[in-house]
């Protein structure tokens, strides 16, 4: 009896073994992630050219629309989470570079992923990082060029430029211009203004599936959109006329603020 | 009797020994430029990591060559030399502010360019953390060279020599790139280190560092009543600090511009003091021609503001006392700051 009984046991173990060998081995291997960048402004894709009206009551258009997103963690269905690493986790999102919109993490582990954290902008160790550690997007010479305040040395995060009729005309151009240029990392020995924000996008429904050699169009997609118009809404909703352009000025803060959920999750797409 | 003799025959044996030292250093440099950077055993570690951009004979020649080519500006009428010259330190001297593209002139007064690489932020502001990118603050100010580094590169890679001399800096590349020019300048500006004062010899120790009676009262003064900020042998505690200069700041916030913190209105960068006998005028906006209108500011010149440095408001009082005596012993002190070796250093020359 004894016997029949541990040996039943010894065949129970072996199989659930077994079984979670098989499951541990289904998600085996690295596959891409996308994160697809689908620009809206309120309901509708957004066009340069084309009119919106802000939750103030401005019209707007838009000529510009650039921001840095970095330093991507994403997080499994059981809590653990991957970091990518730090050389590949910086990009530039131009609007009218659709492809820049696109962005595909390599080499992510394969598993089930809920969500998708990463900060609006350029951390600051990089900020502070020499030349030879600013690759790519992040080359203040070449592709970071219209995104990097030489004088106040840091990348833009977030670049929104266009025209409102609602706008004081500016004294250089002659045109009613909208000026929006965010950044600040919080300063290297000495404090500034810390206008990073960490955004993190959680699938109550399905994760993305990532799975061993699964890249290009079998990868699975977090497909967000990011309204434009959040910029000037929520929690500081302010009308053009009072605040037609902001830099590196204390008003950079609410801008922030108020684009920090500017992306939110549409759904998530996965291919098999 | 015996001292003096003493006292004499040991200037003389420094100044011998300081002329065969130069012979010595001349000697080398015909045959073997050296090109390793001078890291004095009087001050800290340095902040740059020169691992990460290891000066090389044709890197810093090429930072030179650019340092000195106004092709750095849109119209090719400014370099970064015309601003910051070598026999000031590489600063601007007689200038309060300076004159940049088509006459303009900036709000500040040109920083010497020295001993950077010991520097955790650049500029009155502090606004650039990172040696490597000083240069393109004065490439894309429209008063200062007003062009695109993209553009400047594109008028390197077009040039007869500048293409040739990126590849034997930087070999591998094919072409001349951004940083690699950023690279090159940073290895000019890495090597630009004063320390071989009159002051430098007396602390280390070495021949040619005596100092008189005057200048000796004068380093105690100093350092009771000016080292809080002039601090170190890089004479600068690299904080920001409203100096009382001004008691209106809006034409010019200072650290305000760069960090929107309201306690950073009227804070500028606490200068090194080295050179300073060669680097007038003073203050960030070039208020003061000479060092006695330094010291009398200090003294008797301080105006209040909010955010006034408490150091210079203690006990209700505004400024630093100061005889005239502690006045004429701090400014002979300051004059053993200036390091002719380097001012005439000729690998630092065009």
């Amino acid at each position: 009896m004894k016997n029949a009984f541990f040996g039943l046991l010894a065949l129970l173990i072996t199989f659930t073994l077994t079984n979670c060998k098989k499951t541990e081995e289904e998600v085996k291997g690295l596959g891409d992630v996308v994160i697809e960048m689908d620009n809206h402004a309120g309901d509708e894709i957004l066009e340069f050219g084309k009119s919106y009206v802000t939750a103030g009551g401005d019209t707007v258009k838009f000529t510009t629309f650039n921001y840095f997103v970095s330093n991507f963690i994403l997080t499994k269905d059981d809590g653990t989470q991957y970091l990518v690493p730090k050389d590949s986790c910086y990009f530039l999102c131009q609007h009218d570079d659709v492809d820049s919109r696109e962005i595909v993490l390599h080499n992510i582990p394969a598993g089930d992923y809920k969500s998708v954290q990463f900060i609006i902008g350029v951390d600051s160790l990089k900020s502070v990082s020499p030349v030879g550690d600013r690759k790519g997007v992040l080359d203040p010479t070449g592709a970071a060029a219209g995104m990097y305040w030489s004088w106040n040395s840091g990348y833009i995060f977030v670049k929104v430029e266009g025209t409102s009729p609602q706008a004081p005309v500016d004294a250089g151009t002659g045109e009613r211009t909208l000026e929006y240029h965010t950044g600040l990392f919080g300063g290297k020995d000495s404090p500034t203004l810390n206008n990073l924000k960490t955004v993190k996008i959680t699938s109550t429904s399905e994760s993305a599936r990532v799975r061993d050699g699964h890249t290009g169009d079998e990868a699975p997609v977090f497909h967000l959109y990011v309204d434009i118009l959040e910029m000037f809404t929520t929690p500081n909703s302010f009308r053009v006329a009072d605040v037609p352009t902001s830099h590196a000025g204390p008003f950079s803060q609410k801008v922030a603020e108020n684009y920090a959920d500017m992306f939110t999750l549409d759904h998530v797409h996965n291919h098999q | 009797m015996q001292p003096d003799f003493y006292k004499v025959t040991g200037i003389s044996k420094g100044l011998i020994l300081g002329v065969l030292s130069v012979l010595l250093l001349f000697s080398c440099k015909k045959d073997e430029p050296s090109y390793e950077v001078f890291l004095p055993s009087n001050f800290p570690a340095p902040a740059y990591d020169l691992s990460q951009n290891p000066v090389t004979t044709a890197g810093f020649e090429l930072g030179r060559k650019l340092f000195y080519d106004p092709i750095m500006s849109r119209d090719s009428t400014i370099a970064c030399a015309d601003c910051h010259i070598s026999f000031s330190a590489f600063s601007h001297p007689q200038h309060a502010t300076s004159h940049g593209i088509d006459g303009l002139f900036g709000r500040r007064n040109a920083l010497p360019v020295q001993n950077l690489i010991w520097q955790t932020s650049y500029f009155w502001d502090g606004g650039v953390g990172q040696l490597d990118l000083i240069p393109l603050n004065a490439i894309t100010n429209p008063v200062e060279m007003d062009e695109s580094p993209a553009h400047v590169v594109a008028k390197l890679n077009r040039h007869r020599q500048y293409p040739a001399l990126f590849r034997e800096a930087f070999p591998g590349g094919d072409s001349v790139t951004g940083p690699h020019m950023l690279q090159a300048l940073a290895q000019f500006m890495s090597m630009l280190v004063s320390a071989n004062s009159r002051y430098d010899h007396y602390v280390r120790h070495e021949a040619g560092g005596d100092m008189s009676q005057q200048e000796l009262a004068g380093l105690q003064v100093f350092q009771q009543k000016c080292a809080t900020c002039h601090a170190t042998d890089l004479f600068t505690d690299q904080t920001y600090r409203n100096n009382g200069i001004l008691d209106n700041f809006t034409l010019d916030r200072g650290r305000n511009e760069v960090s929107s913190l309201p306690e950073d209105i009227g804070k500028f960068r606490v200068p090194s003091l080295r050179n300073v006998a060669l680097t007038g005028s003073y203050m960030h906006n070039g208020k003061f021609k000479t060092l006695e209108a330094v010291l009398d500011h200090y003294a008797s010149g301080v105006k209040d503001s909010p955010t006034l440095d408490p150091l210079l408001k203690q006990n209700g009082q505004l400024g630093i006392p100061l005889t005239a005596e502690e006045k004429q012993s701090i400014l002979a002190f300051l004059q053993t700051l200036t390091d002719q070796d380097f001012v005439n250093d000729e690998r630092f020359q065009k």
